[in-house]
């Protein structure tokens, strides 16, 4: 298992290293000069001129990743241009509050899909099980910008029960406050995942079912509850894993629509900022921190994955 | 075996298959003829006309410059069609012959395709759309070029996989042994035997360009207004949600049902295709 992390790790990091050439590379190779974008296209050439150097613009571009990259080392991201403020500071801040949506959600989709999942599965044929296969259709192909407006529309504007957008920080409207704004985002993320999550947990519940091994279990008079829970089910889950590490991805873009509708000062929102204002460094540091955050959610997995599945565990180590 | 008893023999048609091809057939009609079908033009202010609801006049309602949302919703289906199969195109064309190289050159080039692939496959989809229209002005070909090359390593893997199966069998290693090539081996030999899979894959590929698509655009990175692409759309309807939901509800429902419906041929191509695979002992 140690051998097995080990490699896991040295991989993180070449594919981080290899993302940091990729990120840096897609923004100032592809057609469109940097300081043209950020002054718009009327801007004198002296001040453009002025720009270039003051971002170093004019070095050879190994030499420009360079700087950027040993700075990222050193947890020095940068300056951010619009804010004329130091990059890691806020992003930092507005990770932390991106995490609070993302763990809640992650953690609702882990449970409420597995377990519709396993109702499903050990009901089906049954009108619920038929219903929520419906519903699972429907919530997987509605995208979370257009939820966004339907929750808004229906919680908002008609029913009044819930603010349709902004954030109150917990130290200034309480828990009440601070969870109102909170409800709307996640239930625009989860819709689609839980769906997601809950399908593919049904259909590997179902195979497992079918095995001769959950045969076995039941010949020789296995109680049900214990044939499901012992036998079943840390086989069924163990495909469940992977797809959770692949939603934490959908998750992550769905992050950046919702925050960009709800007005979530998050990290996603703080990408469109970036976009918008065309903040080069802003962009580079986020979009570096995202896909690192990703890289280790997908480590996570990998290991748990390893943790739950002795074939992994044992057999590469042998090998 | 006669040819009519051959075809009784032959499975259904899966009616999700029908289903959906019916719907995505209607959507792509209403494409095509939406300028006929609606006496408004997409385009045309009419101030005092601003706002109505839905109407026998205007069955959509008018949006906030008194455009005919049925006229703008129809119109857009063309973007949303056009950026669903011009995205999938791109991913086919670029990402099955990489694929196929891949698994047929198990050298350093199918080594190094393969960690391109995983390093494209680490940056979340709408992440890397953004990361491409991010610094360069946003157009329709742009939108479609960067949703194209997002789906492309996914393309790569599934072709790499297909390929590696087939390339195990007994009429590869015949042509092989016959000293054919291998752009004749792959061409030939592995292209017509592969296209089962790849089909399904690019049939629920369309839904998820579809999708990015859509959402670049809502946040603003596609296409740009005047243009009625449906997330535009339901983007630019946002300040009016409560007047006026009609403007962003209209190309919002459409754009679930072509999702859905384009989902259902994608599922239902899979279940009349994937019994042969299993035939063949690949998957």
């Amino acid at each position: 298992m140690a051998g097995y992390l080990a490699r896991r790790l040295v991989a993180v990091v070449g594919v981080l290293w290899a993302m940091s050439i990729l990120i840096f590379g897609i923004v100032h190779l592809l057609p469109g000069n940097v300081a043209y974008m950020i002054l718009g296209e009327y801007a004198l050439p002296a001040a453009v001129q002025a720009l270039e150097a003051k971002l170093g613009l004019n070095d050879p571009l190994p030499v420009q990743y360079w700087r950027w990259f040993s700075g990222l080392l050193t947890g020095d991201l940068g300056q951010s241009l619009v804010m004329e403020r130091p990059i890691a500071p806020l992003i930092v801040e507005a990770m932390g509050r991106s995490a609070v949506l993302a763990a809640i959600s992650l953690a609702l989709v882990a449970v409420a899909g597995i377990a519709l999942g396993i109702h499903s599965a050990t009901h089906r044929g049954t009108l619920v099980d038929r219903v929520l296969t419906l519903a699972q259709y429907f919530f997987i192909a509605v995208p979370e910008f257009f939820w966004c407006i339907v929750v808004i529309l229906v919680f908002a504007a008609w029913l009044g029960w819930l603010p349709a957008t902004g954030y109150t920080p917990l130290a200034d409207g309480g828990v009440l406050r601070w969870a109102a704004h909170l409800i709307l985002p996640v239930l625009t993320l989860v819709s689609g995942l839980i769906a997601h999550v809950s399908r593919l947990t049904r259909s590997s519940m179902i195979e497992t079912l079918e095995s001769n091994y959950i045969l076995a279990a039941r010949a020789k008079g296995v109680p049900e509850r214990l044939v499901l829970r012992r036998h079943a089910l840390p086989n069924a889950l163990l495909p469940t894993i992977t797809v959770l590490a692949v939603d934490v991805g959908i998750l992550m873009g769905g992050i950046v629509v919702v925050e960009s509708i709800f007005a979530y000062p998050g990290l996603g929102r703080l990408l469109i900022f970036a976009i918008e204002n065309h903040d080069v460094p802003l962009l580079l540091a986020g979009m570096m921190v995202v896909t690192t955050v990703y890289a280790l959610a997908n480590l996570v997995a990998d290991l748990l994955y390893a943790a739950v599945n002795p074939r992994i565990r044992y057999g590469r180590s042998v090998a | 075996m006669t040819v009519a008893a051959e075809r009784a023999a032959r499975p259904p048609l899966p009616s999700t298959l029908i289903m959906g091809a019916v719907v995505v057939a209607l959507i792509v009609a209403a494409a095509i003829i939406g300028p006929w079908l609606s006496s408004y033009d997409p385009t045309v202010f009419a101030v005092r006309e601003r706002l109505r609801p839905p109407s026998a006049a205007h069955w959509f309602g008018t949006d906030e410059f008194g455009r005919d949302v049925l006229a703008r919703v129809l119109e857009g289906a063309r973007y949303s069609l056009g950026i669903g199969l011009g995205a999938t195109t791109i991913s086919l064309v670029l990402g099955v012959p990489l694929g196929l190289l891949a698994a047929f050159r198990r050298d350093w080039m199918g080594e190094a395709i393969m960690r391109g692939v995983d390093l494209l496959i680490s940056i979340p989809p709408i992440l890397l759309g953004m990361l491409i229209l991010a610094v360069t002005e946003p157009s329709l070909w742009k939108t479609v070029v960067a949703v194209g090359i997002v789906y492309v390593p996914i393309m790569t893997r599934i072709a790499r996989s297909v390929a590696l199966g087939l390339l195990a069998e007994d009429f590869v290693q015949a042509a092989r042994a016959r000293g054919e090539g291998a752009f004749y081996i792959l061409a030939r030999e592995i292209l017509p035997n592969a296209w089962p899979p790849i089909i399904v894959e690019t049939a629920l590929r369309i839904t998820f360009a579809i999708l990015l698509g859509s959402a670049l655009s809502f946040l603003g990175l596609g296409l740009q207004p005047p243009a009625s692409e449906w997330g535009l759309l339901i983007a630019e309807s946002r300040p009016f949600i409560e007047q006026a939901p009609w403007i962003g509800l209209a190309p919002g429902i459409c754009l679930c049902i072509l999702l859905v419906s384009v989902n259902l041929v994608g599922e239902g191509l899979r279940e009349l295709l994937d019994p042969r695979l299993r035939g063949r002992g690949h998957g």
